[in-house]
């Protein structure tokens, strides 16, 4: 028996069922591809940030007055001011994360279900402690420093929505993704990727290097530049 | 089904984890070169900031590549996602003379 559509006016069932015939472009699960157009998206948010926060810094050109990061983020180590020491620090544990976080990939493709859950383990440990150390600088730079969103004491005051703006963004993403890879940790050792793929820890590997990808933009373009 | 090839992996199994290592060991070379330029202020400030956006490019290429395996996926996939962003240089070749035009006006108007 062949299935006419009864009515031809356009009603959300015709888009479904257009938009739901067997076609796909991607082939890959539609998990995976989603994630990707989320990351895609989330690229434009970041992207965006980025260009305001130059455009802010451009326009402090001509009266100089743009802070230094690396006096601002200096840290006093043995009775010396070493600049952007925690931001290094910072940069490495990151780094760190990225790469248990493949490791932990590797695992999952090679269904080891104990090694994959270590690596997500350890890779969300890495990334709580990088909020952390966010969350330190953030209350040393508000309580002793005196930055605000809108003043600061060391010049352009634009230079404070700029980094609250990008390191909170930044810091949330990370802080989401702890709690996505601590999910993905406990559904790896309740069995749940046995019954079928282990594509799952391939999709949370996907948007934890993302957030890797964004601090290495914001550690070039913020901190160093 | 085509789907549980993707589905377990098995096309990228092959992928030995020293690629991980080496692109890992990479990642933090590329961080500390970019570290010291700005620890030592190496001067003239345009080829710090060159090679301070290289270094930054050539890592995201590598996370992007081997990390989140770009390299292994199909042509359609890898274009979807990659071209677009492209787009951002639009938004650059706004920004940057209008940044520099609010820093004249503000040198004109308040002065240095």
């Amino acid at each position: 028996m062949e299935r006419q559509p009864k009515r031809t006016l356009k009603s959300p069932s015709q888009l479904v069922s257009d938009w739901a015939s067997d076609l796909s472009a991607f082939k890959v699960v539609w998990g995976k591809a989603m994630m990707w157009i989320f990351l895609l998206s989330d690229t434009f948010i970041f992207g965006s940030f980025i260009a305001s926060y130059a455009s802010a810094r451009l326009a402090a050109s001509a009266t100089n007055s743009w802070p230094d990061p690396a006096k601002v983020f200096a840290l006093e180590l043995g009775g010396r001011e070493v600049p952007l020491l925690l931001i290094a620090i910072m940069t490495v544990v990151l780094i760190s994360s990225s790469g248990t976080m493949a490791i932990g990939v590797y695992h999952a493709y090679g269904r080891n279900k104990r090694m994959t859950a270590l690596f997500l383990v350890i890779t969300a440990l890495l990334g709580l402690t990088f909020v952390s150390m966010q969350a330190f600088e953030w209350t040393h730079l508000i309580r002793d420093l005196g930055f605000r969103p809108w003043t600061n004491p060391m010049g352009a005051p634009q230079f404070g929505s700029s980094f609250f703006m990008l390191t909170g963004f930044h810091g949330l993403h990370v802080t989401i993704g702890v709690i996505y890879l601590t999910v993905v940790a406990v559904r790896v050792l309740k069995g749940v990727y046995d019954r079928g793929s282990y594509v799952g820890v391939e999709i949370c590997g996907l948007y934890w290097h993302f957030v890797d990808l964004v601090w290495v933009f914001i550690f070039a373009f913020f901190y160093l530049f | 089904m085509e789907h549980t090839d993707h589905a377990t992996g098995k096309g990228e199994q092959h992928q030995p984890i020293r690629i991980y290592i080496y692109v890992w060991v990479l990642l933090f070379v590329l961080s500390a070169l970019s570290y010291l330029l700005d620890y030592f202020e190496v001067h003239p400030d345009w080829l710090r900031r060159f090679l301070i956006t290289a270094f930054a490019l050539i890592k995201s290429a590598l996370i992007v590549a081997y990390f989140m395996h770009m390299r292994f996926e199909r042509i359609g996939l890898v274009l979807a996602i990659l071209l677009p962003p492209l787009l951002l240089m639009a938004l650059v070749a706004i920004i940057l003379p209008e940044g520099t035009y609010v820093s004249g006006v503000r040198e004109f108007f308040f002065g240095r």
